[in-house]
């Protein structure tokens, strides 16, 4: 599943990982910036999921495998 | 990560310093910084309100939002955003500031508060808490604003091009802006202290991300303490700073611009707790992110700006002597009004 968060404000990124981390164990968050991609990898490493990020142009992809 | 924890803790300590060294220097006890009450401040210096006792262009709000774009700027975050509900953000910080001067300060001045021994900041604090509460009950339901797009570069520039121009005013031809002989308004640290203190403030709270509802909010969402942690750090050595100067006082009675009607410091913490949730941070997060070129937070300024004058040209505003009735009307409208947000854009997003 890939859930696009880019351009929703805070604390939405997070939330949207952690409910779409709910419903599958394998997930990609798409992010345009530097905040909630820290957010994110903070929030999946929390969790005991592992985690890429990967820069793509502007945005961030973070690659979340629990 | 480690290293993210040990920065949140430094910043939190060293604006709990600056503030106090800002009240040293001649601002008013227990308001080193207050973003609500530095905007009415500021509405008052440019005369959107004739309150003669709340005005005068606080260079801490200028440095505040120079002091992020900076930071910004230098690490390539300065990006212009906007469309994201942009009058939706308007409202909510119109209320914001409802709710923040019936207590008569905002969350990060309730902050301060607590570290000079005023307990009704603590009763603030409890309305904080549950306003939050009922904000995370939105999102969880589904709360969502609009997502905002990247604009032309330029727009980022904007505002804190309107900051400098309110330096400029303030340094070179102050005589066209209102000041206050007496009241909070006429208690400033000198301009190029309160000017250096919100510069670095502003770059710290850029870097950290430092915000006064996200500390509460992330802590009961997502268990994620690293906030809170920067938040309590700041009270504890605001309050040992505090003792240090004489300036701490524990109790209810006689404490600096505040009153002690406890249920509305409670509940205009509160209103200010459930909307600035809905709106994506504090009064403090919300003009570091005007800083970084978030057009959607310039909304939310703005709105707090208007909402300051409207606070002081209708009576809402409380007073040492308490709140006053025009006000405690306005805090229910800005309840129903917060709500109505919520609920609408709640049922909104479920069609989708």
């Amino acid at each position: 599943m890939v859930v696009d968060a880019r351009g929703v404000s805070c604390p939405q990124p997070v939330l949207m990982t952690k409910n779409a981390l709910a419903k599958e164990a394998n997930i990609e968050v798409l992010v345009d910036n530097n905040t909630a991609m820290n957010n994110i990898t903070r929030f999946a490493t929390s969790q005991g999921a592992k985690v890429e990020v990967k820069e793509e142009g502007e945005d961030y992809r973070i690659v979340i495998s629990k | 990560m480690k290293n993210q924890k040990a920065l949140i803790i430094g910043a939190g300590a060293i604006i709990g310093l600056i503030a106090v060294g800002l009240v040293y220097f001649g601002n008013p006890a227990n308001m080193g910084f207050c973003i609500a009450c530095f905007i009415r401040d500021t509405a008052g210096a440019v005369k959107l309100h004739s309150a003669p006792v709340v005005q005068y262009m606080r260079p801490e709000i200028i440095g505040l939002v120079l002091g992020a774009a900076l930071m910004a700027l230098g690490k390539k975050e300065l990006v212009a955003r906007a469309g994201s509900n942009p009058l939706v953000r308007f409202v909510l910080g119109f209320f914001v500031m409802i709710g923040a001067l019936m207590f008569l300060g905002c969350p990060l001045r309730m902050v301060l508060r607590i570290a000079g021994g005023d307990l009704n900041a603590v009763v603030g604090l409890v309305g904080f808490i549950v306003g939050i509460v009922a904000g995370i009950i939105a999102l969880n339901k589904g709360f969502s604003l609009d997502r905002s797009y990247k604009v032309s570069k330029a727009e980022g520039f904007v505002f804190p091009a309107i900051q400098i121009a309110f330096l400029v005013l303030l340094v070179a031809v102050p005589s066209v802006l209102a000041f206050s002989v007496t009241g909070p308004g006429s208690m400033k640290a000198p301009v190029a202290i309160a000017l250096v203190a919100g510069l670095v403030v502003g770059a710290i709270a850029q870097r950290t991300r430092f915000c006064m509802v996200a500390g509460i909010r992330d802590s009961i969402m997502f268990k994620d303490f690293g906030m809170l942690i920067g938040f309590v750090t700041l009270i504890i050595v605001a309050a040992v700073a505090n003792m240090a100067f004489g300036f701490f006082h524990v109790g209810f009675e006689g404490q600096p611009v505040a009153h002690m009607d406890g249920l509305w410091n409670f509940l205009g913490l509160a209103l200010v707790g459930f909307g600035s949730v809905l709106a994506g941070g504090c009064p403090l997060r919300q003009l570091i992110l005007s800083g970084e070129g978030n057009i959607d937070s310039v909304m939310t300024v703005v709105g707090m700006f208007v909402g300051a004058a409207f606070c002081h040209n209708f009576g809402l505003a409380s007073s040492a002597a308490g709140p006053t009735p025009n006000g405690q009307i306005a805090v229910i409208i800005g309840f129903i009004v917060v709500g109505l947000i919520a609920i609408v854009n709640i049922a909104a997003n479920k069609k989708k």
